[in-house]
């Protein structure tokens, strides 16, 4: 199958909402940070996820953006149960898999798929790619009809590989072939959901777009659902429906792509849309939000929102009172920004603009 | 880092005690006779009972610890055999002496032995990785290298005996290995260990320059190395300055971990040259199965190899500012 | 403006104007499995106070020619061949002590993990003082004064005491600072940045891009600044090469590479980035294929295996001959195609796609 031939009928594929496949209410991951004297004892917490909630339809990708740090991969891993929640809920399909064990997942985890960064680190060196492929029809003891090795030939021939590869080693293929092999592993269970976390970052860039164009054709022939987590806002915007922002462990804005884009409500949308570079030299993105310094340690984040200490619209209240994710007026129906002083909705390119005075970027 | 020391110490002290009771029942569960043990020939019935009262063999064996362990602190008392003040490491009967008076008595050549074993073999093992490292591919890498493996692949009962027949014997160049009290001669200490400091370090080169040959290639390829020529310093700044400097903390952990085997006596060299060290002592404690003797020149010896690992420790935090914990 | 030339077919501009002039500059490893030809027939100048970006994948060629530049590839397994000249002075021909004069001084080099580059044992203040000491002498109090005043310089609050600190004890975009104030230190002529911001997020990229772009105005300063990163190209450079398989394959100023492109690898590159505010409708067009080894890099044109246009061209000219850099509609590139065709391709089917 090759990406281009589906792509005649996305729009009509797209829109139509499922029902909710996941829903993700309030997931916090807390890392203990020992310390102490004499005696070694919690003494804090990197709070890496911190009250996420959203919902995840069926067929629909949701986009996770942020800087680094900001809790986006630790969420992907929390849903496929990679990691062990320390508060909130994960539902799928109705059913609390937050703490489930083993057994209760077993039948889920054939459901859920992680696709990860690195194609190099995420494919045992020493197994061909039949056996990586057919690794998870084993562990779930899945005999599908026609054998484990047909199918592993028909999922190999799905993402653009040649079947006769079966016998090959990772090393043997380049990154975006492996990541095509990192695709097909996650398909091997016909899964419903694919967390993909950052899965083109480390390819270059004439590959980033076949692999974006695999894993869309994925999405809209076999109606899988994506929770695709990425920094970089063009793609995300290109794959995903639905996007949220995470700065600090919080979702600060959620929303689908295009009010997201054309009207982003928090201010750091807006800095976040601004700063990302664009390649027409004729685009009127010369304004520029000027975000100062880096983003402050999730050991000790600030109080009230989170953003603020780089925030040039931050005010008292900002401190004190942690802002809650609403719908604001004006926006549609499933846009929801955490500001107390949200930005008007227009797109950073979109006007001239306050911009921010230069002796900011000194500041830190 | 004080309180990283400090949380290191109270760590090893913990060790140190329950490595105290597990040898010490280890060696009182064997299915032998201390006393007759010690009781040596000539040995009549009431001698066994004084030597059993002395020694409290007849106490429960969690007395018998209790007193051997407080006197470690505070002394014991062993009968006819008088006063053994702290620390008691007890008393040993084959020898009619103190365990502790025998450890000081001999740790001063296991001292002097790896001092000088030690810093030679530092030297010539770095010396070697280097020159291999500096010349990756040449010759000269290849003979380091070779060197190295002939130190690994030999024999310090082979090796020494061998150098005792052709310089001593032979060449007539160093006096017989001994260990002569450095404060007593200078000269004389120096030419008796001469040649078990050489031998002893022949043992440990390899890993050395193996070790810094390998640490040296790689840190001469990392990013920062790159960046330092890209600045104008020149190679042999680079070499030295940023090159050993990284490939320095793998190098004293090893280290520390070697100088606490050799600090706890190196059995072999002292056998072979017949230095009379801890070691040695060891050997005697064995031979003759002097309970007491064996359970204290373990002891001290575990305590010495701990002390090194905290020593290992806080050079590491030295070394490396990334690891230099509150 | 500056030019590129291949010495075949276009005759060099007249030496002394450009500050940096590379020509026919090749760079050969051996390997194990064989010659890497890592960079082949290249040449581009750079003037003073302006910015040459220089675009391709891994293993285009475009980091390796930059450390040529510099001097930094070890010299038992790589042949250098051309010329290299940097304000009048054959870079190939100097001895190593007068390249470490240079390096640092008149020329420095800033890299894309700045964690990596600086080196962990040492003060931030220690390491930036270090190249300003040796090159002018200086005594270890000025070096830390002048430590202190290229942090601030560079943007770091409290540059005081964070000139003591350690590299891990600094955040991200703070350490691509501290590394710029290493590199700028001796206010070189020319700094060559290799990928510098891609490590680094969106917005502290920009803080990046901004302050290079404000040293420069300040200092004068040429850049030679390798990305692969299109849209950071718009951000900075004047003039642009896209490199791809060790070879040249467009040069033109960023307007006219990222606008009217006349290369199909040009345009592959830019029709398979997502645009922010394009329509989401329109698929990418990746390039199809991976990148050659340059152990044994395609006959003719490089890209030919990888080429939708290669039917266009008559007969099978793009196997077997190497297209050269030429002139066509107003820049140059290295494509068999006739200049009507590239610009009919262009207009037809690249721009409508790319601005819909």
């Amino acid at each position: 199958m090759s990406a281009e031939q589906t792509l005649d009928e996305q729009s009509a594929a797209v829109p139509a909402p499922g029902d909710v496949l996941l829903e993700v209410n309030g997931l916090t991951k807390h890392f203990p940070v020992m310390g102490g004297f004499p005696f070694k004892r919690q003494v804090g917490a990197v709070q890496a996820v911190d009250g996420v909630s959203f919902d995840v339809r069926e067929g629909e990708s949701l986009g996770l953006v942020g800087e680094s740090g900001c809790g986006k991969s630790t969420t992907g891993r929390l849903l496929t149960r990679l990691l062990e929640p320390t508060g909130g809920t994960v539902k799928y399909r109705g059913q609390d898999i937050t703490h489930a064990n083993r057994k209760q997942l077993a039948p889920i985890r054939s459901e859920i798929q992680m696709i990860f960064q690195d194609p190099y680190s995420s494919l045992n060196p020493r197994h061909t790619v039949g056996t990586i492929i057919s690794g998870p029809m084993e562990i779930n003891n899945i005999n599908p009809p026609g054998g484990r090795e047909a199918r592993v030939r028909e999922l190999l021939e799905i993402v653009g590989l040649n079947p006769e590869h079966y016998n090959r080693f990772p090393h043997e293929f380049s990154g975006g072939q492996r990541q095509r092999i990192g695709v097909a592993r996650a398909l091997a269970l016909n899964p419903k959901l694919i967390i993909a976390d950052e899965p083109v970052s480390a390819l270059d860039v004439s590959i980033q777009a076949q692999v974006v164009n695999l894993l869309q054709g994925l999405q809209r022939e076999l109606g899988i659902a994506f929770v695709f987590i990425a920094h970089d806002l063009s793609i995300v915007r290109h794959f995903s429906q639905r996007v949220a922002v995470m700065y600090l462990g919080k979702v600060v804005e959620i929303a689908d792509r295009d009010s997201l884009y054309n009207k982003p409500r928090h201010p750091y949308t807006h800095a976040l849309l601004s700063a990302a570079p664009d390649a027409d030299p004729d685009t009127a993105a010369n304004e520029r939000i000027r975000l100062t310094g880096d983003v402050p340690s999730p050991l000790n984040p600030p109080s009230g929102c989170r953003f603020r200490t780089r925030c040039w619209k931050a005010q008292e209240k900002c401190a004190t009172e942690e802002p809650p994710l609403i719908q604001l007026g004006g926006n549609v129906d499933g846009h929801l920004t955490a500001c107390h002083f949200p930005e008007d909705g227009v797109a950073p390119g979109a006007k001239p603009a306050d911009t921010i005075p230069a002796a900011r970027l000194a500041k830190d | 880092m004080l309180r990283f020391l400090i949380r290191r110490a109270l760590g090893a002290l913990v060790i140190i005690v329950l490595l105290i009771a597990l040898t010490y029942f280890a060696f009182f569960s064997l299915p032998t006779d201390p006393a007759r043990l010690a009781c040596s020939k000539g040995c009549t019935p009431e001698l066994l009972a004084q030597i059993r009262t002395n020694m409290h063999l007849n106490l429960p064996i969690y007395q018998q610890f209790w007193n051997y362990f407080s006197g470690l602190f505070v002394g014991q008392d062993f009968g006819t055999a008088g006063h053994c003040a702290a620390p008691c490491f007890g008393y040993s009967y084959n020898t009619q002496s103190f365990v502790w008076d025998r450890i000081v008595a001999n740790y001063p050549a296991t001292f002097v032995l790896a001092i000088g074993g030690a810093a030679i073999f530092l030297t010539v093992g770095v010396g070697l990785g280097m020159i291999a490292a500096w010349k990756q591919g040449k010759l000269a890498d290849k003979a380091a290298t070779a060197i190295g493996l002939v130190g690994q692949s030999t024999q310090i009962y082979f090796l020494g005996p061998l150098a005792m027949a052709l310089f001593v014997v032979n060449l007539h160049w160093l006096p017989q290995p001994a260990y002569i009290p450095w404060t007593q001669d200078p000269w004389g200490c120096f030419t008796g260990m001469i040649l078990p400091w050489t031998v002893m370090s022949v043992i440990f080169w390899s890993n050395y320059s193996r070790q810094v040959r390998s640490l040296m290639l790689e840190q001469l390829s990392e990013d920062h190395i790159r960046a330092a020529r890209a600045k104008g310093m020149s190679n042999t700044y680079v070499w030295w300055r940023y090159a050993l400097r990284g490939a320095m903390a793998p190098i004293i952990t090893i280290f520390g971990l070697d100088l606490g085997a050799v600090f706890s006596g190196a059995i072999i060299t002292e056998v072979t040259f017949g230095v009379h060290g801890l070691g040695y002592l060891a050997v005697i404690a064995v031979n003759q199965a002097d309970l007491y003797l064996e359970l204290g020149v373990l002891i001290f010896s575990s305590v010495s190899i701990l002390l090194f690992n905290i020593i290992v420790d806080a050079a590491y935090g030295l070394l490396d500012p990334r690891v230099r914990i509150g | 403006m500056s030019t590129l030339t291949k010495s075949e077919s276009i005759p060099a501009p007249e030496a002394g104007h450009a500050f940096l002039s590379v020509r026919d500059l090749q760079v050969r490893f051996r390997t194990e499995d064989g010659i890497v030809k890592a960079v082949n027939n290249l040449s581009f100048d750079l003037e003073q106070g302006k910015t040459l970006g220089i675009v391709g994948e891994s293993g285009s060629g475009k980091s390796v020619s930059n450390l040529a530049v510099m001097g930094l590839h070890n010299p038992k397994n790589t042949t250098i061949e051309g010329s290299i000249t940097l304000d009048g002075q054959d870079l190939l021909k100097a001895s190593q002590k007068d390249l470490e004069k240079l390096r640092g001084n008149k020329m420095s080099m800033i890299f894309q993990d700045a964690l990596a580059a600086l080196s962990p044992y040492y003060t931030i203040g220690r390491q930036i003082a270090e190249p300003f000491m040796k090159h002018t002498g200086a005594s270890k109090k000025e070096g830390r004064d002048r430590a202190i005043e290229m942090l601030r310089r560079v943007g770091i609050p409290q540059p005081q005491t964070r000139v003591d600190d350690f590299p891990h004890q600094f955040s991200g975009g703070m350490r691509q600072r501290a590394m710029i104030a290493m590199a700028l230190v001796c206010d070189p002529q020319m700094l060559i940045a290799d990928e510098p911001t891609t490590a680094l997020d969106v917005t502290v990229q920009a803080q990046i891009i901004d302050l290079l772009k404000d040293l420069q105005q300040e200092s004068g300063t040429s850049i030679i600044f390798i990305t692969h990163d299109l849209g950071v190209i718009r951000e900075i450079a004047d003039d642009v090469l896209v490199m791809y398989a060790g070879r040249a394959v467009e040069r033109g100023t960023m307007r006219e590479v990222l606008k009217s492109s006349q290369h199909p690898y040009g345009w592959g590159l830019l029709s398979s980035i997502p645009r922010i505010n394009a329509s989401v409708d329109v698929p990418l067009m990746p390039i199809p294929g991976t990148p050659p080894s340059l152990l044994n890099p395609p006959s003719g044109c490089a890209f030919h295996p990888r080429c939708t246009y290669r039917e266009l061209v008559v007969g099978d000219k793009c196997v077997t001959e190497r297209p050269p850099l030429e002139l066509a509609n107003g820049h140059l590139s290295a494509c068999h195609l006739t200049p009507a065709q590239k610009q009919s391709i262009l207009t037809e089917q690249i721009l409508p796609r790319l601005s819909s």
